[in-house]
């Protein structure tokens, strides 16, 4: 076949025709091909057409009338969409540090070749593998008023422990560390494959230099693995934005509105009052959120190339 | 010196403390409900180590109940199609990214792993309605097709591509001398050098594709074809708050996988490491 291709050089458009058949450019274009299709047919010809349906009164039944930016307008006074916004940023600001600072206390102790040091890998590793929905209803009859594990142990103590799910106080926090449990493994690993990569003899020569443990970590380690830590950080903010399954199944949104976060105010907008047009509205608020983290992240990364390297 | 043994020992025992503390948090859930699954529904409310009466019952009652083995089914088939489907569509176009020359391969590549960024719940509200207009609403079609075309399968050209960028020249170039054509190049050269990826892919996608809630919830109505997230979380609301009875199917659901997943760890942590956790 490749002597063919040589011959076809120079001769006419039929023998043209014939090179580009079964060169090596066209076999990439082959075999790129179906995943090229899937692309555009499952995520940019949905994601232009949402941001269409966003500027339409779309609803289960009837035509779509384009209305400009009513969704949008609606959205600013929409008191719920501000709580959600607000319970969304709350379960942010409570996830994100709380998992950083677990995994990365915990990469810290098991980064040492001790004994038994695989069985604690493998115990925290457990949450990540099982399903959001398994996990939450676990945790949902942990934290059970009368016949959860936790009540019944402050019971032990003499201490009556609250309603933690049913009460406006405690509900977001219960969810958020039931949710830094669930995925505390996943940064765990990361950084413990940055801590593999800092070089040993930099510890050596801060050894020498007199430096004690403490100092070790905040002028060795912390500045080395800063890149794991601050791309890890970016994705569990990502993550933390479009928390959904966990709420689904240990809250509802409840109590009141006080756990309804933007992926359940999607969903419940969408296909449960099919307002389609006003749920993609608030999806597309949900994108410019992620965009906007993505682009920081893609901008820092770059600026610490020197780094990494 | 012995100050130091001293202190060495203090650490130690500080150090296995910590861990066994956080260790138990995440196992304890687990061991409550295996415990839980088996207790007679009057005694939800005290604590017994071994439960007594110790019901069996409970599964079998859960079993007869529901259409259980059909949730096991639907999930493992799903799970399996995305996988392979991940797997083939993924490693192809893998390879030609990293080995084929072709116009515009980088800016083609760019533009796939961009879309990783736009989360599913943004694009779901239109395929929904996509899906609706095909008839395939409550069919297995969404869940099967959109992950392979969608966001698992350009999770797999990445995978796959960083894999074959390492792939020595020599080799194909000895194939191509051959007279092998790319495709067979393809099939019995770069494939089975790339079983290491292949592994670590099909851990990763496998568990995604089983894990999977919000589409399921959003394309599936009909019991007999839920998968086994949504046929629990559902569970839920229809036994209220027969515990013994959620936590029967939840130990099905779970255990046999986690099983199996405990000999696998190393590849799912390697998925993790090789691509930030995605």
């Amino acid at each position: 076949m490749e002597l063919k291709v040589k011959a076809a050089e120079g001769l006419p458009v039929k023998k043209i025709r014939r090179k580009i058949w079964g060169s090596e450019a066209f076999y990439g274009y082959l075999f790129v091909s179906p995943m090229v299709i899937g692309f555009l047919l499952v995520m940019l010809v949905p994601f232009i057409y949402s941001v269409y349906m966003s500027l339409t009164d779309w609803k289960l039944l009837g035509d779509p009338n384009f209305i400009g930016s009513e969704n949008y307008q609606r959205l600013v006074n929409d008191p719920d969409f501000w709580e959600v916004m607000k319970n969304t940023l709350l379960f942010s600001g409570g996830l994100v540090p709380l998992n950083i600072v677990i995994a990365l206390l915990l990469a810290l102790l098991l980064q040492r070749h001790l004994p038994g040091i695989g069985l604690f890998r493998t115990a925290i590793f457990i949450p990540v593998m099982t399903s959001i929905v398994v996990w939450s209803i676990i945790w949902k009859y942990m934290f059970g008023t009368d016949e959860g594990f936790i009540n019944q142990l402050l019971d032990v103590f003499g201490i009556t422990g609250p309603a933690w799910l049913y009460d406006p106080k405690f509900a977001m926090g219960a969810v958020i560390v039931v949710s830094a449990l669930k995925n505390v493994g996943l940064n765990m690993v990361l950084f413990l494959a940055a801590l593999q990569q800092v070089d040993k003899n930099l510890y050596e020569a801060s050894y020498l230099d007199g430096a004690n443990k403490l100092k070790q970590f905040w002028n060795v380690t912390l500045p080395m693995i800063t890149p794991t830590v601050f791309l890890t950080l970016i994705l569990t903010v990502i993550g933390s934005m479009k928390v959904f399954g966990q709420i689904y199944v240990m809250t509802g949104g409840g109590p009141g509105n006080h756990t309804k976060v933007l992926v359940y105010y999607i969903w419940e907008n969408a296909f449960k009052l099919f307002d389609f047009g006003y749920a993609s509205a608030i999806a597309i608020v949900l994108f410019v959120i992620i965009l906007f983290f993505t682009l920081v992240q893609w901008s820092v990364r770059k600026r610490w190339v020197f780094h990494e390297q | 010196m012995n100050n130091k043994k001293k202190n060495n020992i203090f650490i130690k025992i500080s150090f296995y403390g910590i861990l066994s503390i956080i260790s138990l948090i995440m196992i304890v859930p687990f061991l409550w409900m295996i415990n839980t699954s088996f207790k007679d529904s009057t005694k939800i409310f005290s604590f017994q180590f071994i439960p007594d009466p110790f019901r069996w019952e409970n599964y079998l009652h859960v079993l007869k109940t529901t259409p259980f083995h059909l949730f096991y089914f639907n999930s493992f088939y799903i799970a399996v199609l995305v996988t392979i489907g991940t797997i083939f569509f993924g490693s192809l176009a893998g390879y030609a990214f990293a080995k084929l020359k072709f116009k515009g391969s980088n800016l083609l590549f760019l533009c796939l792993l961009s879309t990783m960024m736009i989360p599913v719940e943004v694009i779901t509200i239109p395929l929904f309605l996509f899906m609706r207009d095909l008839g395939l609403i409550n069919t297995h079609v969404p869940l099967i097709a959109i992950p392979i075309l969608g966001p698992a399968g350009v999770f797999g050209i990445f995978v796959m591509r960083q894999f074959f960028l390492l792939v020595p020249k020599e080799l194909e170039e000895a194939a191509k001398l051959d007279g092998c054509s790319y495709f067979r190049i393809y099939w019995n050269i770069m494939l089975p050098l790339s079983k290491p990826a292949i592994a670590t892919l099909t851990i990763f996608t496998f568990l995604t594709s089983w894990n999977e809630f919000y589409e399921p919830l959003i394309y599936i109505n009909s019991k007999e074809l839920m998968t086994l997230p949504l046929a629990l979380a559902l569970f839920t609301d229809e036994v209220g708050t027969r515990w013994e009875l959620l936590m029967s199917a939840s130990v099905m659901a779970t255990v046999p996988l986690l099983v199996i997943f405990f000999f696998a760890q190393k590849q799912f942590i390697e998925g993790v490491t090789m691509t930030g956790g995605k």
